[in-house]
């Protein structure tokens, strides 16, 4: 038997964890590409450094994002992945599918490219990963006829994402997949052509318990949550009484705001001090459910760590009821964008030119007013600035 | 000509019947056994959700598989998860059992709910970028095959959200996870004085630093590194290709813990360094699996039911976490980076008045 050319990527075929490798085999039977692509991973884990280059922008007509330009710095050794540029596919929200909408999805793709896909990438797109440049064009245009179209990327508005939400969580306080498929729609032209001074994400999450992580991973996060009473059923709650579930010390003594009470037979919320952390819901599913007024919590700012740290959102409005067609959400969108377009250096993400410029000053130009839920406490320096207009003129 | 701006296929048209009909009214769940979560509507409808592992760089012929399945099973209802699962949408109780028995014999892992170990969310590595400090996928085999137990059963304090971006770029956003893998270059460009005056822009290499590190020098038509400024970003091989950051005796992974995004109990926080540094050992990475299932096993034995990594260890201590793990402490894991922002709001926590 001959020899095996990737003795090190077939370390990663044994154990019980699907293994990418063997996915990687499959599509090398068909594709060139993938073929190349396999060798020069196995190079990459001999010399144990990367081997691919930026270089040259590539893209489809009309659009200025949703193609990642990729280039081996080895194309002597690998020529079929000289190039080998991906295409981020814009999910369908929620990433439900229907099969045969993914089947097409797989036939453009063994037409047009490697065979081999993220499902997802952490942008949240479908990963088309790696062809040729002369095959983007047709590959789009098959993409477009099958009714799929591409995400965003660079200095553009990111494919926005949501959670599952209404579609199967009982917690859901806004139809974030709505909202998200929504924004998605209204603002296309900021997705697929960038003009911003660096990448702005919008993340849906239904509760506070931010599945899709809106508020680490976008810079503008819309979080369902509620006001009013946490609605008890006390029946179920006597049945959870009666599971292995302790009431006090799992739930009650677990409360962060310590605001509720069981007595062994009833259980009391003191709805004025909670938080809405979502963890007495969380473990009684069946007794506890959100208030009825609900709404999204708007926070904004997030980011990885680039350039000077990594930031979570933070609130901006405490309470915005989300109703379509989301009038007051897209407003205070477009505003905020609008302001960091024009007072962002390049490469300056919102939360950084908010940090740099400071809130006072972000507030004032997209009219919000400052309220006591935006900080965990005021400021505890004196180098207050106060506006020009609120300094008592010399009289003269 | 194909038509441009028509956006994703409306997500209403994937949604098997039995959302549809009962979209936005679901009263509980629960989870039956690992992998499986039954949601019940206020019709008295039920949505059975079958969650099984990828490695989510797949190939379109193992898709077109997962379709076969979710014909024979659900319709051809399903869909993806954020950390990158699949997930079968069944109305019939009756399948649930058959379509796991059919996922097995494939070998797909069927579980990652509850308070389990979920699929490491991570990015592309040495299969696609170009500045990677580490692998991405082989390192997530590697340690997933150790941890496998974890993602088939429940029997974690908490669920344990583990990340692994390939360099501090994060792409990945590991920032806010229970255990975050994250790549690092230690050294810095090593800058090709007779490539750069060919093959780059002189301004657009300065300018691509974000710490403005470069400076250029017009008359050799080079650019020189203030090593002392550099953090190893890497931006600049971007820009300029012979300035690679890539070394393999120096690159490696840096382990961080203690992250959660969920407001649940305590609020967000970032995952805080644990461990600095760890060589690149392909193909298996022996010391990352290792010092992970460390800190995986000493949090499954010391913290109480529902608390996350990151709470337990708040409320033991961060100098008791190093002592329990046998991690060493060393000055690295002190912060001499700019960090402000502190008094912002954080979190959606917080009092109506
Ligand atoms: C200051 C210098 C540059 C920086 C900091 C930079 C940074 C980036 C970043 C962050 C991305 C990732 C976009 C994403 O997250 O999706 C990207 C993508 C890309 N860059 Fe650059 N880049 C620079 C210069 C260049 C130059 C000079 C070229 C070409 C000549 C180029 C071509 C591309 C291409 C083709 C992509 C992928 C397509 C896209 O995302 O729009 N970049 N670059
Ligand atoms: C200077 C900073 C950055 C550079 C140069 C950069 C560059 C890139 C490049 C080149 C890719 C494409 C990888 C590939 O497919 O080949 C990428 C992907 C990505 N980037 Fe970045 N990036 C930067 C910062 C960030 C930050 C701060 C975030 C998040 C907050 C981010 C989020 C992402 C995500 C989610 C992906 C997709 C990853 C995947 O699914 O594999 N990036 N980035
Ligand atoms: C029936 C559906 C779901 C239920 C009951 C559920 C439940 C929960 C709960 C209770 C938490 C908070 C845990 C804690 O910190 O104590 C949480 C957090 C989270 N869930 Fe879900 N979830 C569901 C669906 C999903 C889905 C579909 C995804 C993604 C694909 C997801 C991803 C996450 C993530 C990323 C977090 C935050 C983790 C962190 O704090 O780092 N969940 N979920
Ligand atoms: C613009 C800001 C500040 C001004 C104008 C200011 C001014 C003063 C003045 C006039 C004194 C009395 C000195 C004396 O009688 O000898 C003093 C004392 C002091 N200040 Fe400040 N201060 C400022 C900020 C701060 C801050 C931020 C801190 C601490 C975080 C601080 C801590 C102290 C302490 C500890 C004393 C000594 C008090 C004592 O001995 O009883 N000061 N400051
Ligand atoms: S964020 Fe809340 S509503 Fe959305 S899926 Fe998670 S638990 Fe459900
Ligand atoms: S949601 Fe959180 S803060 Fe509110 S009562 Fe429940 S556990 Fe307490
Ligand atoms: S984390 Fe770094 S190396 Fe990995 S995909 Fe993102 S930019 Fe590339
Ligand atoms: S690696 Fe980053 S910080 Fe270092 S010189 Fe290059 S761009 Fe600047």
């Amino acid at each position: 038997m001959a020899k095996s050319k990737t003795p090190l990527l077939d370390e990663l075929e044994k154990g019980k964890w699907p293994s990418f490798v063997k996915d990687i085999k499959q599509a090398a039977q068909k594709s060139p590409m993938a073929e190349d692509l396999l060798q020069q991973l196995e190079l990459s884990y001999k010399d144990k450094i990367g081997h691919w280059k930026h270089g040259g922008i590539v893209g489809v007509k009309g659009y200025g994002s949703g193609v990642i330009g990729r280039y081996s710095d080895r194309p002597d050794l690998f020529p079929n992945v000289q190039a080998f540029h991906t295409l981020r596919v814009n999910h369908p929200t929620g990433w439900f599918y229907k099969t045969d909408a993914l089947r097409k999805l797989c036939d453009v793709w063994d037409k047009h490219g490697s065979g081999l896909t993220n499902m997802h990438g952490s942008t949240g797109d479908a990963i088309l990963l790696g062809t040729k440049t002369e095959h983007l064009q047709p590959c789009f245009d098959d993409l477009s006829a099958a009714g799929f179209d591409l995400g965003g990327s660079g200095s553009a508005l990111r494919t926005p994402s949501a959670c599952v939400g209404p579609g199967r969580c009982e917690w859901a306080c806004i139809d974030s997949l709505d909202v998200c498929y929504n924004l998605t729609m209204e603002f296309q032209d900021k997705i697929h052509r960038p003009m911003f001074p660096y990448k702005f994400k919008i993340k849906v999450s239904a509760c506070p318990n931010d599945c899709v992580a809106s508020i680490a991973r976008s810079d503008f996060s819309i979080i369902g949550t509620w006001k009013g009473k946490i609605l008890i059923n006390p029946a179920e709650v006597t049945i959870y009484a009666g599971s292995d579930l302790d009431i006090q010390k799992e739930v009650c003594d677990l409360c962060p705001t310590k605001c509720m009470e069981w007595d062994g037979k009833t259980l009391k919320i003191h709805d004025g001090d909670c938080n809405r952390c979502m963890h007495c819901i969380n473990l009684m599913p069946k007794a506890l459910r959100p208030g009825k007024e609900k709404g999204a919590t708007i926070l904004v700012g997030g980011k990885a760590p680039i350039v000077q740290g990594a930031l979570l959102s933070w609130v901006v409005v405490p309470f915005m009821k989300l109703e379509p067609p989301y009038a007051e959400l897209k407003d205070l969108i477009e505003r905020i964008q609008d302001w960091w377009d024009e007072n962002g250096k390049s490469r300056e993400r919102l939360g950084e030119l908010i940090k740099r410029v400071g809130m006072r000053v972000f507030l004032k130009a997209v009219g919000l007013p400052a309220v006591p839920q935006m900080v965990k406490a005021p400021r505890s320096n004196p180098y207050v600035f106060f506006w020009p207009e609120e300094i008592q003129k010399e009289v003269k | 000509m194909a038509k441009t701006d028509i956006g994703p296929p409306d997500y209403k048209t994937m949604l098997p019947p039995v959302i549809s009909r009962n979209y936005g009214k679901w009263l509980y769940h629960e989870i039956l056994k690992p992998g499986v979560l039954m949601h019940i509507a206020e019709s008295g409808e039920a949505l059975y959700t079958v969650r099984a592992g990828s490695p989510r760089l797949i190939s379109t012929d193992h898709i077109r598989e997962i379709c076969d399945l979710a014909e024979k099973y659900c319709d051809g209802y399903l869909r993806f998860t954020s950390r990158h699962n699949i997930e079968f949408l069944l109305d019939d109780k009756n399948k649930v059992d058959p379509l796991i028995a059919e996922l097995t014999s494939l070998n797909y892992p069927v579980g990652g709910t509850g308070h389990a170990i979920s699929n490491i969310v991570h990015t592309q590595g040495w299969v696609h970028c170009h500045t990677p400090a580490t692998d991405a996928s082989g390192p997530v085999k590697a340690l997933m095959d150790e941890i496998y137990d974890y993602f088939v059963t429940m029997k974690l304090p908490n669920h344990v959200r583990i990340a692994l971006a390939c360099c501090l770029n994060m792409c990945g956003a590991v920032h806010c996870s229970d255990i975050a893998i994250l790549g690092i270059h230690r050294t810095v460009p090593k800058t090709d004085n007779t490539r750069v005056p060919n093959v780059c822009e002189i301004p657009s290499t300065v300018a691509s630093c974000p710490t403005g590190a470069i400076r250029g020098d017009m008359k050799a038509k080079t650019v020189t590194v203030n090593d002392e400024k550099c953090m190893y970003c890497g931006n600049c091989y971007t820009v300029c290709p012979a300035m690679p950051i890539a070394d393999p005796d120096n690159d490696g992974i840096s382990i961080w813990v203690g992250g959660k995004v969920s407001n649940a109990r305590s609020a967000p926080k970032f995952s805080k360094l644990a461990i600095p540094f760890l060589p690149n050992n392909p193909p298996r990475w022996p010391e990352v699996v290792e010092a992970v299932k460390n800190i995986i096993e000493v949090y499954a034995s010391h913290a109480r039911k529902h608390e996350r990594v990151g709470e337990w260890i708040e409320r033991v201590g961060w100098e008791r976490f190093f002592t329990l793990t046998g991690i060493p402490f060393t000055d690295k894991h002190i912060d001499d980076y700019d960090m402000a922002t502190e008094t912002f709001r954080t979190s959606t926590q917080f009092k109506w008045g």
